[in-house]
């Protein structure tokens, strides 16, 4: 079944101080994420991310378009206990402790009194918070919030989790732990919606993903397939004291650092290439097809679909 | 039906009901502290005090002191009660305030003296609030004319009144009325058409209806005192000319003394007595006459009349 | 669902007391019991109407500044600050959210009254050494206080559903100011002609009436209170309350959080 079918989900706000003029923050999108798949919504700052998911919150209603998530609207209310949701910089109530926060939360959630300290605890520590559990809020770090706010989302293990920019404001560490969490709730078989700009996370964690932008729904695609596109190309390293004559006709680029070179060809000089190696003598550490990274898809999406006016492309923003 | 449509209704009807509910209860509310208002207002009777608690805001609480003094005569009056003892103290208060606030002046002179149940039967507090009013707005006419006003009415002290209608028919944009009411004073003080003059005067300078309905009370029964005077006169005419009382109205018409059926303000023609005096039909319908009463009537004063809301 | 009222609503009461709401007693409390000493040194017969006047007064005047601060404070930046984000997109309906925070704004205040009213009473004790029959038409006043408090409260959440904070305190204290009057605005109401008339009456009978619920000055001296009233202004400041907070749910369920 899928997780979440977003059909046509479109938002507009009215700007302007005395005549209002509609502004479209969310181009009609249209988008399924699949159960158990970790999906990926790319963007730069701006692009809808967040508003297409306070839509789907029930924070913000649509001008127009429903979803449907697990099977139900949008707007029932049991949608609410099957999902976690961690916003973007999450902000709590100064003057509770961690733990009473997640207590407070558990019991909105309906978890029953009986297991409920319990899972806190273990929420905690599978945050890494046990130690400044009885801390108030008001003294956490930004690292901790965010860890906390993580916390909350899955405390009442939802089947489908929503992360808003879940790696910003984080250190390198933080944001090794929060990837080992989004693993760890796929192998769990969680459907994680994550909205992001960092493309190497995107790229080590989802199943899938949209690149977003001015409101428009740009494209989707299976990281898989997407990287694994080759260029048509090869990358061989082998050791050797200068780049060999033999190479440069084969079209190829190197570069020689220090006793090693590296060298893109395209694959059709596969075999020449090795052979030259051969006839040198040289020493052959790596042979790969290159791929392509997920940058490139990225940037060429940020570009409007051909045929937009420029017009049309400025009326659209959030 | 969604959760949110339910609840969307469930808040509406919620909020309708007790809309409803909240302005009915206030109603209630109202009903059982009519009382309680006026006798709160006067806990604090220092106006020095009241000063200060209104952290200067004089102006606004003269402005509330002086409309309870109107509710709470308006409610007695409508009770038909005899007690209005927190009506001085109220506009004392009112005028303590805020001294210029004209309407409390006129309001003071047409109900603090005539005696119950039209007023609150106290001549002397009442004169010293005219005393004290002009004290304070030396140019306004007004105050003057209710000064006058009350000599005239209820201390009939003609003297005092004139003097009172002269100085004030001095100030500049006086009532044109003034100067004439000082000359009538003098000579023709007790004469229907100087009180005319006078209530008619008092009726065209407010625009405070119940002040403006005791005018046209006591202009009716002005009316009625000369229509029963002229009446007796005529009667006693046609019994020097014929010898005898009048048996009925008839007989002075057919005797071409009167024309048609002379009848009250009210349109009731009026009764000739046996003994040759003239009655109103059903006196206490006319309020403040001296005449056309039966032997040893007071005259009627107006009471259980509500309050004029909104003309 | 009632559950998820209480929860919220004991959330917003611990919230209120380590925010250190309840510390504004300190202040009351110093300020009772300088006035009980100091009246007793005067003794011209007046004390009992002079703690009783200044002590309910300032049970009611701290009571409704508590009562706005907190209740914007608790909601208003609560929906300012993206705290509801985490919270609406639990099981949490919107309206439950409003009743529950209504529920724990106003078990603040009335907590805060019962410490403020031991207060009262001991320094009424104080000066006057023992306590009289009268003495129980204070506790008259002081609930009339609490129903006041139902109402601000209900108010400021009104507010707080579409306006920004600092908005929110202003409109409710000018409620409040307004509605102290409400009886003189009648009264204006009543005299006044034509379309200013059906205007000033429309708002005069929609303006919270605190004016009834202010019987400080009768208890002072003494006076008893009708049953009657007592009954009225009960159901009134239900009835009351309960339009406030219904017109915030129904503005809540349709608001787009920014």
């Amino acid at each position: 079944m899928a997780a979440i079918e977003i059909l046509d989900l479109e938002k507009s706000y009215l700007v302007g101080f005395w005549r209002k003029r509609p502004k479209l923050a969310l181009r009609p999108l249209r988008l399924t994420i699949e159960e158990g798949e970790v999906f990926g919504f790319l963007g730069p700052n701006g692009a809808g991310k967040t508003t297409t998911l306070k839509l789907l919150m029930g924070l913000v209603f649509p001008t127009a378009g429903t979803a449907r998530i697990l099977g139900l609207d949008m707007d029932d209310p049991r949608v609410k206990s099957q999902i976690g949701f961690l916003p973007e910089q999450p902000y709590f109530y100064d003057h509770l402790s961690a733990r009473e926060l997640l207590n407070y939360y558990g019991q909105l959630s309906g978890l029953p009194a009986k297991g409920r300290s319990a899972r806190v605890e273990q929420m905690l520590a599978r945050v890494g918070l046990s130690d400044s559990a009885g801390v108030q809020l008001r003294k956490f770090s930004k690292g901790m919030l965010q860890r906390l706010g993580l916390a909350q989302a899955v405390l009442h293990d939802p089947k489908l989790v929503f992360l808003d920019e879940p790696m910003s404001g984080l250190d390198p560490m933080g944001r090794r732990e929060v990837r080992d969490l989004i693993q760890q709730l796929r192998s769990e078989g969680k459907t994680v919606f994550f909205s992001t700009h960092i493309l190497s996370d995107a790229e080590a964690l989802c199943d899938r993903v949209g690149v977003i932008n001015q409101g428009e729904l740009r494209g989707v695609g299976a990281v898989a397939e997407l990287t694994a596109q080759t260029r048509g190309k090869i990358e061989i390293i082998f050791h050797a004291p200068r780049v060999p004559a033999g190479l440069m006709g084969l079209g190829a680029e190197a570069r020689l650092s220090g006793d090693m070179v590296n060298a893109v060809l395209p694959e059709e000089q596969q075999d020449a290439a090795l052979e030259v190696l051969r006839r040198d003598g040289l020493k052959l550490i790596s042979l790969t097809r290159v791929r392509r990274s997920l940058e490139e898809y990225y940037i060429q999406k940020l570009q409007p679909a051909e045929g937009r006016k420029e017009e049309d492309r400025k009326g659209v923003g959030a | 039906m969604t959760a949110t449509r339910r609840a969307n209704l469930v808040a509406t009807a919620v909020l309708s009901f007790s809309m409803a509910g909240a302005i009915a209860t206030l109603y209630a509310i109202d009903h059982t502290r009519r009382a309680a208002v006026a006798q709160e207002a006067l806990y604090v009777r220092s106006s020095t005090v009241l000063r200060r608690m209104s952290l200067g805001y004089t102006g606004l609480l003269a402005d509330i002191y002086w409309t309870r003094a109107v509710q709470y005569f308006g409610e007695q009056h409508h009770n038909g009660s005899s007690d209005y003892r927190l009506l001085a103290p109220l506009l004392e208060v009112t005028t303590e305030l805020d001294p210029r606030l004209v309407p409390a002046y006129q309001f003071g002179a047409n109900f603090l003296a005539p005696k119950p149940p039209s007023g609150a039967g106290q001549p002397g507090p009442a004169l010293s609030l005219m005393k004290y009013g002009i004290e304070h707005n030396p140019g306004q006419w007004r105050l003057y004319y209710n000064l006058g006003f009350l000599y005239y009415t209820e201390l009939k002290d003609y003297a005092k009144a004139a003097d009172a209608f002269a100085q004030g028919a001095k100030l500049p944009a006086t009532n044109a009325f003034m100067p004439i009411l000082a000359a009538r004073m003098a000579q023709h003080a007790g004469e229907f058409d100087t009180a005319r003059m006078l209530w008619r005067t008092t009726y065209e300078s407010t625009k405070d209806p119940l002040i403006r309905d005791n005018a046209v009370q006591h202009l009716l029964a002005l009316q009625v005192d000369e229509d029963v005077t002229r009446l007796e006169q005529v009667v006693e005419n046609y019994r020097e000319q014929t010898g005898r009382l009048p048996s009925s109205m008839g007989d002075l018409e057919r005797a071409a003394f009167i024309h048609g059926t002379p009848a009250d303000p009210k349109g009731r023609p009026y009764k000739l007595m046996p003994d040759g005096r003239i009655e109103v039909q059903d006196p206490e319908s006319i309020f403040f006459i001296t005449k056309g009463l039966p032997p040893g009537a007071a005259p009627p004063q107006p009471l259980h009349q509500p309050p004029p809301e909104s003309k | 669902m009632n559950s998820r009222i209480g929860y919220i609503a004991f959330n917003t009461f611990r919230e209120a007391v380590r925010d250190r709401v309840l510390y504004n007693l300190i202040a009351f409390a110093l300020l009772l019991s300088g006035a009980a000493i100091l009246v007793g040194e005067i003794s011209i017969d007046i004390e009992r109407l002079v703690v009783v006047n200044l002590g309910l007064t300032a049970v009611s005047l701290f009571g409704v500044v508590i009562a706005i601060f907190i209740g914007i404070g608790l909601v208003s930046k609560e929906i300012d600050k993206r705290t509801l984000y985490t919270v609406l997109s639990r099981p949490v309906r919107r309206w439950e959210f409003v009743v529950g925070k209504f529920f724990g704004l106003t078990g603040t205040l009335v907590v805060n009254t019962f410490l403020m009213a031991i207060g009262v009473l001991l320094a009424l004790l104080y000066v006057a050494h023992k306590f009289e029959k009268m003495d129980a038409w204070v506790l008259v006043a002081l609930y009339f206080i609490v129903l006041q408090f139902l109402i601000v409260c209900a108010l400021a959440l009104f507010f707080s559903s579409f306006s920004t904070p600092l908005m929110s305190a202003v409109f409710t204290f000018a409620l409040f100011v307004i509605g102290s009057l409400a009886e003189d605005l009648r009264g204006f109401a009543r005299i006044t002609q034509g379309v200013g008339g059906w205007m000033a009456t429309a708002v005069a009978y929609l303006v919270p009436n605190f004016s009834a619920l202010n019987v400080i000055s009768q208890v002072a001296h003494g006076d008893a209170v009708s049953g009657r009233l007592i009954l009225y202004n009960s159901v009134y400041a239900l009835l009351y309350s309960a339009m406030a907070i219904s017109g915030a749910v129904l503005i809540f369920q349709r608001r787009n959080l920014k």
